[in-house]
């Protein structure tokens, strides 16, 4: 069962963005609807899971020294293809994440869990992690779009959902808005664990 | 307009209006994690300048001899992020052997420059940057002088945070706030002060 376990932890008590602070650059710059959240949510999902899985069966190969450079090139090698498949196939989205889909590279959440899990662990237990992280992430970003969409644009998933006569908040979908909302929303956590 | 007025322009741009950290989202990780204290934030920037600098000008070079004429451009990512491993591990053994002061205050911090997305992001954004009449693309010196400009715009606005949050350390927070929550509500606020900069339009 332990399986199951590797896949909870990362959507909740190991959250990438609210617990671990993980990524945050991505999280903050496409979080301005909830549709490009959703994009970049499972293209990084995609990475990890394709990363994850490899650097756990080439972990008996890899020498300690250079660990690090595999693992990036592991990483890239992957990213370039989601890149290569998002400019062809859905070239919308993949304009507006624009540069940050080649800087899923640096995104702190692969590589941290290419080293901290993918690279002592089996295969198996690997993908249950990178899943579990990459919906974690998701979720994490679904969240802070559809605060900052619902109140700089009125809409969630390009649905209307406040009345015409709103008067959007456009500081929301600004990049202030991104570290208010994501500033309060890890306060609000903190409220939260701190009752338990 | 002359080259000294382009550069001016290109200075402005980088660090204040299309700042890094608080307009481009990039080194996100660095500006939260390391900006406690002045001083190490002081020679974060340091190092990040040092970097950015080079590594624009050696993925210039990469992109235009290598990858451009052998149609690899596809590559552009791979190629770039260890470029970039590269030279901070290069950097950092050339600093260690030749100026040990140096590598004292410098040295924990190059090898987090690896992961930080400023650093990609600029090699990056070089390769599609234009000047101000949109055609004429960045040269070897555009890149490089752009590299260095957006680090000194990263140093700016890490040192200022960390200036603020050195003094936040005695004010009374309330639980919930202290630590993450504040330095992203001050970042945000920071970021509009910035906005002032852009002559935003409603």
């Amino acid at each position: 069962m332990r399986f199951f376990s590797e896949l909870a932890k990362g959507i909740v008590k190991d959250n990438p963005i609210f617990v671990l602070v993980l990524g945050m650059c991505p999280t903050l710059a496409v979080s301005t609807s909830v549709k490009n959240g959703l994009g970049m949510g499972m293209a990084a999902t995609f990475v990890l899971i394709c990363s994850n899985i490899i650097i756990s069966l080439i972990k008996g190969v890899t020498p300690p020294k250079i660990r690090i450079p595999v693992y990036i090139v592991v990483i890239a090698a992957f990213v370039t293809i989601i890149d290569m498949a998002m400019a062809a196939y859905a070239a919308e989205l993949h304009k507006s994440l624009g540069l940050f889909i080649p800087l899923i590279v640096v995104n702190c959440i692969i590589l941290g869990r290419a080293e901290a899990f993918a690279s002592k662990n089996n295969a198996l237990n690997s993908l249950a992690d990178a899943v579990g992280m990459g919906a974690g992430f998701t979720l994490a970003l679904v969240v802070v779009a559809t605060i900052r969409e619902i109140l700089g644009n009125g809409t969630w998933l390009d649905i209307r959902v406040l009345p015409q006569a709103y008067d959007p908040m456009l500081i929301a979908i600004l990049a202030p808005g991104a570290f208010i909302t994501l500033g309060f929303l890890m306060a609000l956590i903190n409220i939260i664990k701190g009752r338990k | 307009m002359g080259y000294l007025g382009q550069i001016f322009v290109m200075a402005m741009t980088a660090i204040f209006i299309q700042n890094f950290v608080l307009s481009r989202f990039l080194g996100l990780c660095p500006y939260l994690g390391v900006s406690k204290k002045l001083d190490s934030a002081f020679g974060m920037g340091m190092a990040v300048i040092f970097v950015m600098t080079l590594a624009s000008a050696f993925t210039f070079l990469i992109r235009r001899y290598l990858l451009i004429p052998y149609n690899l451009e596809y590559l552009q990512t791979i190629s770039f992020i260890l470029t970039i491993a590269a030279l901070v591990q290069f950097v950092e053994m050339v600093i260690q052997k030749n100026a040990p002061a140096l590598y004292k205050s410098l040295g924990v911090y190059l090898p987090l420059i690896t992961t930080n997305c400023a650093v990609l992001g600029v090699a990056i954004l070089n390769t599609k940057a234009f000047h101000a009449d949109g055609i004429t693309p960045y040269n070897f010196l555009d890149s490089t002088l752009n590299g260095l400009l957006s680090g000194v715009g990263f140093t700016v606005v890490l040192l200022a945070m960390a200036g603020i949050r050195e003094r936040l350390e005695f004010s009374e927070l309330p639980k919930s706030m202290k630590g993450m929550p504040i330095a992203l509500i001050l970042a945000g606020i920071m970021a509009l002060a910035f906005y002032g900069w852009m002559g935003f339009k409603i």
